[in-house]
C-alpha cells in the first residue's frame, strides 16, 4: 500500500470522509481555542457538563424531525445549551450554590431527560448515534452549520480577546476599569455553546469536549505563552481528527473514538516529553549562575 | 495648586453605612477625600477599610448614606488587597502592565508604540527594567506588586486607591512604592492607601482616616494618631452580635 492509498486516497474516494475531514477543521479551528479559553478559566468540567446539557434539545429535535436531522438536532441543542448556562448562571446568583454546583445538577438532570427523550421514540443505535456522535454521516446542512459557527467564534474571538484574557487572569482589573467582565462571560459561554453543538455533531455529547480540552491541555504542556498555546491546540486537534479519520478508516473503527483516541495518545505522549511534562522533572541539567 | 481647588472633595462621604448580612461592617462614616490629598486609612483587622475602599469603587453598595463621586469611578485606579488574579495565567509582565492603557484603548482599540514605550518607562520607574518578557508567574511577591504598580502608573487615572500595597514586601521595594505614591501625590492625584504600619503613616501622610467600624478620626494625621485614639480603634469588638438590636442612630 503506496503512502497516497495510505493517506489521501480516503478523502478523494469518498465525499463522507472529505464532509468528515472539513468537520475536523471546523472543529480545530473554533473548539480548540475556545477550549483553551475554557481550561484557562479553569472551567475545564464545566465544558464537559455543558455537553451534556446539548442533549435534551438535540432529543427533542429528532423527535420533532423524526429521523436523524443534525440540523434540527443542532438548533434543539442549542436552545437547551444556552437555557442550561443560563439557568445556572441564575441560581448561582440567586442562592447560596456555586456556579459549578449549580451546573452539576443542571447536567445531570439535562443527561437523564435526554436519554429519556431519546428511548421513547429512537432505538438504541439512535442513542448510540447521539451519545457518540456520526461524524461520518455529517450531511452539507451540518456541515455548513458547523462552518458558520466556526467563523463565527472566530470573529469573536478576535473582537473579544483582549477583555476576554483581562477577565482570565484579573477580573478585578476588568471589573475596576468598568470593562463589563459579566457580558464577556456571557458571550463567552455563548461561544461555548455554539461550538459544542458544533462538536455534538460529530461526537456525540459524550465525547463533544474531547476536541476542546485535550488540545488544550496538550497545549499548556509544551508552550509558555497563550498565542503559542492557541496554535498548537489548533494543530493537534486537526492531526488528531485527520489521524483518527485514516485509523478509523483502515482499521475499521468507529470514527469518533478513534479521533479523541487519537488526541489521547498525543496528550499521553505530551505528558511524558513535553517541556512542562514528567521528564522534564527526572532529567538534572545543572542549575545557571545567575 | 490653589487652596480653593485644593479643599474640593474627590469623593465625599456621607453618613455611609455598608452592612453584610445587616451586620455593619462600616458604621455611619462621613467626610471627604479632597483632591490631590494624600490619605492613609489605619485600623485594627475588621475596621472596614478594605469594605470602605470597595464601596468608594462602587463595588458594594452602601445600605445606608451616599458617596458623592466628584471624579467617576472610572478614572480610578485600584489595586485590591491580594488582588484576585490567576498568577499561572502564560501573560507577560509588559502585556500586564500594558492593560493600563485600557482608559485610552478601551477592550477594541489598538495599542500602538507610544502605549507600550509607556509601558517600558513604567517598569523602569518601579525597577523592573529588562522584565518585560517574563511570565507573571515567574515573579517573586515584591516584583509582581511592583508590576502592578507599573500597570497603575499607565492608567494615569486621577484617583489611586491602595488596599494595603505594602503587605508582604520588603523594605527596598516598600521604599521605591512609597516614593512612587509620593510623585503621584506631587502630580496632584488623589491618593488613600489603607497601611497597617504606624510609623510609615505618620512618615509621610499628611491625612488619616482611623477607622474601627465606626470613624474614630479623620483629619491630620498627627491630630488623628493620638495614643488615646488608636487605644480606642483596638477596643474594637470584632465578634458580631448574632441579636443585635436595630441600629437606632439617625441618618
Amino acid at each position: 500500500m503506496s503512502a497516497y492509498d495510505l493517506l489521501i486516497a480516503p478523502f478523494m474516494d469518498y465525499g463522507f470522509m472529505r464532509r468528515a475531514l472539513v468537520a475536523c477543521l471546523c472543529l480545530a479551528l473554533g473548539a480548540a481555542p475556545i477550549g483553551m479559553f475554557l481550561s484557562m478559566r479553569r472551567m475545564s468540567l464545566m465544558g464537559d457538563a455543558l455537553s451534556h446539557a446539548v442533549l435534551p434539545g438535540a432529543a427533542i429535535g429528532y423527535l420533532i424531525a423524526g429521523s436523524l436531522s443534525l440540523t434540527a438536532m443542532g438548533i434543539g441543542g442549542l436552545v437547551a445549551g444556552l437555557s442550561v448556562a443560563l439557568l445556572a448562571g441564575v441560581v448561582s446568583r440567586m442562592t447560596v450554590l456555586q456556579e459549578d454546583a449549580s451546573f452539576a445538577s443542571f447536567y445531570l438532570i439535562s443527561l437523564a431527560v435526554g436519554v429519556l427523550i431519546v428511548s421513547l421514540r429512537g432505538s438504541n443505535i439512535d442513542l448510540l448515534h447521539v451519545l457518540f456522535g456520526t461524524i461520518l454521516a455529517i450531511d452539507n446542512n451540518a456541515l455548513i452549520l458547523m462552518g458558520v459557527i466556526t467563523s463565527v467564534t472566530l470573529v469573536a474571538l478576535a473582537v473579544l480577546y483582549r477583555p476576554l484574557v483581562i477577565d482570565c487572569f484579573d477580573p478585578g482589573f476588568l471589573r475596576a476599569v468598568g470593562g463589563r467582565g459579566p457580558l464577556i462571560h456571557a458571550l463567552f459561554m455563548l461561544m461555548v455553546v455554539l461550538n459544542l453543538v458544533a462538536s455534538f455533531q460529530a461526537l456525540g455529547t459524550l465525547m463533544a469536549v474531547g476536541l476542546m480540552m485535550l488540545p488544550a491541555a496538550i497545549a499548556q504542556l509544551w508552550a509558555r505563552t497563550l498565542p503559542a498555546m492557541l496554535a498548537i491546540s489548533v494543530a493537534t486537534a486537526f492531526i488528531s481528527g485527520y489521524a483518527g479519520l485514516i485509523i478509523s478508516y483502515h482499521l475499521e473503527l468507529a470514527s469518533g473514538p478513534t479521533i479523541i483516541v487519537s488526541a489521547a495518545a498525543l496528550y499521553v505522549a505530551s505528558l511524558v516529553v513535553a517541556p512542562s511534562g514528567v521528564m522534564s522533572r527526572y532529567i538534572r541539567r545543572p542549575h545557571l549562575a545567575n | 495648586m490653589t487652596n480653593a481647588t485644593f479643599a474640593a472633595p474627590a469623593i465625599a462621604l456621607e453618613n455611609v453605612t455598608v452592612t453584610y448580612n445587616r451586620h455593619p461592617a462600616v458604621h455611619h462614616v462621613s467626610g471627604a477625600l479632597t483632591r490631590g490629598s494624600l490619605t492613609a486609612i489605619a485600623g485594627p483587622n475588621g475596621a472596614g477599610k478594605s469594605t470602605l475602599l470597595r464601596a468608594i469603587m462602587g463595588e458594594l453598595k452602601p445600605a445606608e448614606g451616599q458617596i458623592d463621586r466628584a471624579i467617576p469611578s472610572r478614572d480610578y485606579g485600584y489595586l485590591p488587597q491580594a488582588a484576585d488574579i490567576n498568577r499561572r495565567f502564560p501573560v507577560s509582565v509588559i502585556d500586564t502592565v500594558v492593560t493600563g492603557a485600557w482608559k485610552r484603548a478601551g477592550a477594541f482599540g489598538g495599542i500602538g508604540k507610544a502605549e507600550r514605550q509607556k509601558a517600558s518607562e513604567a517598569l523602569v520607574a518601579v525597577g523592573l527594567e529588562g522584565f518585560e518578557a517574563r511570565p507573571i508567574g515567574s515573579l517573586s511577591a515584591g516584583q509582581f506588586q511592583r508590576t502592578l504598580f507599573a500597570r497603575l502608573l499607565l492608567q494615569d487615572a486621577s484617583v489611586i486607591i491602595l488596599d494595603e500595597p505594602f503587605t508582604a514586601i520588603d523594605s527596598r521595594t516598600t521604599q521605591d512604592l512609597i516614593d512612587i505614591v509620593l510623585r503621584w501625590h506631587g502630580e496632584g492625584r488623589t491618593v488613600v492607601a489603607v497601611l497597617h504600619d504606624h510609623e510609615q503613616v505618620r512618615a509621610h501622610f499628611p491625612q488619616t482616616l482611623l477607622i474601627a467600624r465606626e470613624m474614630i478620626g479623620w483629619g491630620p494625621t498627627e491630630e488623628v494618631m493620638t495614643a488615646q485614639n488608636l487605644r480606642r480603634a483596638q477596643a474594637l469588638a470584632e465578634r458580631w452580635d448574632d441579636n443585635a438590636p436595630v441600629c437606632e442612630v439617625s441618618a
